[in-house]
C-alpha cells in the first residue's frame, strides 16, 4: 500500500501547489502578439475604453502598414497583468497607467523610452496640472489620454432639503450637517468601506486642506517621520471625529464601490454625501435620471479645513491615464507608437468622445465646446475644478510604490474601522519601508 | 505507464515549487531582476504581525470549518442515502450549491448579507440586517458559513455513498438483536464509514488551506484583516504589494503544512493500512 499513499500524497502536493504555481506564473499569458515587429496596446473596458478604441480604429484605417494589436481588459486584472508583462519583457507597445509611483518604477528600471517630440502637439494644449504627472525628472515618459477624474463631493439635494441641511463649505459645516442627517435616519455620507480605496479619498483631501500638498510630497520624498507630520494626525483625527459621529453610519464596511453599492445609496435617498472620483457621474445618469435630470443631484468641492494651509482648489484624484511607450517593444513599433501619439492621441475627435461620455479631457480652451453638451453644467463644474487647481494630486495608493500602497490601504481601513488610533497609524506608516 | 504523468507532474508542481523556494531567499517587485537576501524573507515575513494573524485565522478557519462540515454532512449523507419519503427532492436541494462557482457564490451571498439592500432590507427583518461582512467580529464567521454552503453538498455525497456501501445484513442483524436508530447510527453506521470520514476529512481541512477565490470575492481579505487568510496573504503579498520574497516564504508554509498535515492524517488514522471492516460480513 505504499505505492497508495505515494499516490495521494502527490495528489495533495498537487493540489496545495497549484497556489505555488499561479505564484510562480502568474499571468503567464502571453500578450496578444501583434505582427510581426508591428505595435500592440492594451487597455482597459468601458466606456473611455471604447474612445481609445475608435482613435486606434481611426489610426488602423489610415495606416494599414502599421496597424495596432489592441486588448481590453478590466481595471484590477489589467493592473495585475501588466506588472508581470512589463517585467518580463513582454510588454506591450504602448503601456496604459496611472503614472505614479509605477511609472517611477518603469523609468527606473528602462522599461519605457522617453518621449521626446512625439508629445509637442499636446503639450501647447494640456492642462500643465495633469501634463506634469507624466514627467519623471523633467522628461516625458508618458501622456495623458483620456479624461481628467478629480474627486468631487456629490450630494441628494431631496435628502439635504428634507432634513433641512445646506451644503457646507466648511469641516465644521460638514460635521454638523452630519449630525443632524443621522437624527433624520439617513446614513449622512456613503462610503463604500469595503473596497477601501475610497477611504483614501478623505484622507487625501483632509490632509491638503490642512497641510497643503508639501505634506504628502514629504511622503513620496521618503522623509523620515512624514507620516507623522502634525497635519497628517490631524487628518486622520478628523477622520476618527468622523466616524465615531456616525458620519458614515454603521454599515460602510460592507459598502464595496465595484459594485456601485455607495453612488445606490445616495441614489435611494439612503444616503446624503458620496466623495467620490468624478467617473460615478455615468452610474448616477444610468441609475436614476429622474434625480439628474431635477438637478436633485448636488456636487460640490470638498469643504475647507478653518485655519487649514492647503489651497481650497487644490484637488485630488487621476488626473488622467497615460501612455508610455515599452522599451521591450521594436524599434519600428516604437515609432508606430510615437506618431500614434503625435497625431490621435486627445485630438479634436477624442475630446469630442469623452466630452460625449460626460467626462472632461484635460485640455485647455475647450470651455465652447462644453457649454454645447447636454450635462454641461456638471461638465464645467469639473473642467473649472481641474483648470483652476493649482495642485492636482495623484491619487496616494497610484503615487506610492505598490508596497507602501498596500500597507496604507491597510491601516486606513484599520484606522476606519476604530482598529488602530491616528497616532498607531502614523507610526505603523513610518516604520513601513 | 507512469511517465506521462510523472513528467506533468514534474513540470508543472516540482519545478515551479522549486522556483518558489529559491525566490522565497530572493527580493523581487515583478521589475528588474531578483537579488538574492539569504533568510531576510523569511524572518521578516515570520515577524510580520499580518502574517501571523493570517496563520491564526487559517489554523481557525481549518478548525472551525471541519467542526461545522463533518457532522453537518455526515448526518445529511446518512439521511440522503435513506429510502425517506420526498428524500429525492430534498437531495437535489441540498445537492444545489456544489453546481455554483465559488466567484457566483460569494458574489449572490455579498448582494443577499448587503445591510442597505440585501434580504434583511427586502424582507423587512431587521435581524437579518446586520453589518455582515463589514463588521470585523462578524465576518470570519459569515465567512465560514459560506464555505460550508459550498462545501458541505460535496461531502454529504461522499458520506451518502460510504452509507450505501453498508451491508443491510448488518441492519436486520441489529434489529433483530432489539437495537434503536440511534444505537445503529453510532454501532454500525458509523464505524463503518471510518474511511470516508477519513476522506472527507482530509480534503476538509487540505482544502481550508487553499480557500481562496470565494474569501477574495466576499470580503477581499476584510474588514480590516479580518478574513485574510494564508492563501489570501500569499496573493496580497504577491500581487498587490509585489512583495514575491514574501509572497513565496508563505507559499512555501503552506505546501508543507498542507503536505505535513495530509501525511499526519493518512499514518495516525491507520488509512495507510486500510483493513477491512467487513470482517465476518
Amino acid at each position: 500500500m505504499r505505492l497508495g499513499i505515494g499516490r495521494r500524497a502527490g495528489a495533495v502536493v498537487a493540489a496545495v501547489t497549484v497556489a505555488a504555481v499561479l505564484a510562480a506564473c502568474g499571468g503567464g499569458r502571453q500578450p496578444g502578439q501583434a505582427p510581426a515587429g508591428g505595435a500592440n496596446a492594451w487597455a482597459l473596458t468601458g466606456e473611455s475604453g471604447d474612445v481609445l478604441g475608435a482613435q486606434f480604429d481611426a489610426w488602423n484605417e489610415a495606416h494599414p502598414e502599421e496597424e495596432f494589436a489592441v486588448e481590453y481588459f478590466a481595471n484590477d486584472a489589467y493592473k495585475e497583468k501588466i506588472r508581470t508583462a512589463v517585467g518580463a519583457g513582454n510588454a506591450p507597445t504602448l503601456i496604459y497607467s496611472w503614472a505614479g509611483g509605477t511609472l517611477e518604477d518603469y523609468v527606473a528600471n528602462g522599461n519605457v523610452v522617453d518621449l521626446g517630440d512625439s508629445t509637442a502637439r499636446l503639450e501647447e494644449k494640456l492642462i500643465p496640472s495633469v501634463a506634469d504627472n507624466g514627467k519623471v525628472d523633467g522628461t516625458a515618459y508618458a501622456v495623458p489620454t483620456t479624461h481628467s477624474q478629480p474627486v468631487v463631493l456629490y450630494y441628494n439635494q431631496e435628502v439635504l432639503d428634507a432634513a433641512g441641511v445646506e451644503v457646507p463649505t466648511t469641516y465644521g459645516e460638514l460635521l454638523a450637517a452630519a449630525g443632524t442627517l443621522k437624527d433624520e435616519d439617513v446614513i449622512p455620507i456613503a462610503l463604500a468601506g469595503q473596497s477601501v480605496w475610497p477611504e483614501l479619498m478623505w484622507i487625501q483631501y483632509l490632509t491638503d486642506r490642512i497641510g497643503g500638498p508639501e505634506v504628502f510630497q514629504a511622503v513620496l520624498d521618503g522623509e523620515e517621520g512624514a507620516w507623522s507630520d502634525p497635519a497628517i494626525v490631524e487628518a486622520t483625527t478628523k477622520i476618527r471625529e468622523l466616524v465615531d459621529a456616525g458620519a458614515f453610519g454603521d454599515t460602510f464596511g460592507s459598502v464595496n464601490a465595484d459594485q456601485n453599492g455607495d453612488t445606490a445609496l445616495v441614489q435611494t435617498g439612503k444616503a446624503a454625501f458620496l466623495l467620490q472620483g468624478s467617473w460615478v457621474y455615468p452610474d448616477f445618469v444610468a441609475g436614476n435620471p429622474e434625480l439628474v435630470e431635477s438637478g436633485g443631484l448636488g456636487y460640490a468641492a470638498f469643504p475647507v479645513v478653518e485655519g487649514g494651509a492647503g489651497d481650497p482648489a487644490n484637488i485630488v484624484g487621476n488626473p488622467s491615464n497615460f501612455w508610455s511607450v515599452s522599451a521591450d517593444a521594436s524599434e519600428e513599433a516604437q515609432a508606430t507608437a510615437k506618431e500614434f501619439i503625435s497625431t490621435e492621441v486627445l485630438n479634436d475627435a477624442a475630446v469630442d468622445d469623452l466630452l460625449a461620455i460626460g467626462t472632461v479631457p484635460p485640455i485647455t480652451g475647450i470651455e465652447d465646446k462644453i457649454a454645447e453638451q447636454d450635462d454641461a453644467d456638471y461638465l464645467s463644474f469639473v473642467y473649472g475644478l481641474v483648470s483652476d487647481a493649482p495642485h492636482f494630486q495623484l491619487s496616494w495608493d497610484q503615487a506610492l510604490p505598490p508596497a507602501r500602497s498596500q500597507a496604507l490601504l491597510d491601516n486606513l481601513s484599520q484606522l476606519f474601522l476604530g482598529q488602530i488610533d491616528p497616532q498607531q497609524f502614523s507610526d505603523a506608516m513610518d516604520a513601513t519601508p | 505507464m507512469a511517465a506521462p504523468a510523472l513528467a506533468l507532474f514534474g513540470v508543472f508542481a516540482v519545478v515551479p515549487l522549486l522556483g518558489v523556494l529559491v525566490l522565497s531567499f530572493m527580493s523581487w517587485d515583478g521589475l528588474g531582476d531578483p537579488v538574492w537576501t539569504g533568510a531576510d524573507n523569511w524572518g521578516r515575513t515570520l515577524s510580520d504581525p499580518v502574517t501571523l494573524n493570517a496563520m491564526r485565522l487559517t489554523a481557525i478557519v481549518t478548525v472551525a470549518s471541519w467542526l461545522f462540515q463533518a457532522p453537518v454532512s455526515l448526518l445529511l449523507g446518512v439521511f440522503m442515502a435513506g429510502r425517506q419519503r420526498y428524500r429525492a427532492v430534498l437531495s437535489v436541494l441540498y445537492f444545489l450549491p456544489l453546481l455554483f462557482s465559488a466567484a457566483a457564490a460569494a458574489i449572490a451571498y455579498r448582494a443577499l448579507l448587503d445591510p442597505n439592500f440585501g434580504l434583511g432590507a427586502a424582507l423587512g427583518i431587521p435581524l437579518l440586517a446586520q453589518d455582515w461582512i463589514g463588521n470585523p467580529d462578524l465576518a470570519l464567521w459569515v465567512v465560514l458559513f459560506v464555505i460550508g454552503w459550498c462545501f458541505v453538498p460535496f461531502h454529504s455525497l461522499l458520506y451518502q455513498g460510504g452509507v450505501r456501501q453498508i451491508p443491510a445484513s448488518l441492519y436486520e442483524a441489529a434489529l433483530l438483536d432489539g437495537a434503536g436508530r440511534v444505537q445503529q447510527f453510532f454501532h454500525i453506521t458509523l464505524p463503518q464509514l471510518k474511511y470516508t470520514i477519513i476522506t472527507s476529512s482530509t480534503l476538509m481541512i487540505v482544502g481550508s488551506l487553499t480557500y481562496f477565490d470565494l474569501i477574495f470575492v466576499l470580503t477581499g481579505g476584510g474588514p480590516g484583516n479580518a478574513t485574510r487568510i494564508l492563501p489570501l496573504d500569499m496573493y496580497l503579498a504577491g500581487f498587490r504589494s509585489y512583495d514575491m520574497g514574501r509572497a513565496s516564504v508563505i507559499a512555501v508554509i503552506l505546501v508543507v503544512v498542507g503536505l505535513g498535515v495530509s501525511l499526519a492524517l493518512n499514518r495516525f488514522s491507520g488509512a495507510s493500512r486500510m483493513e477491512s471492516q467487513m470482517e465476518g460480513v
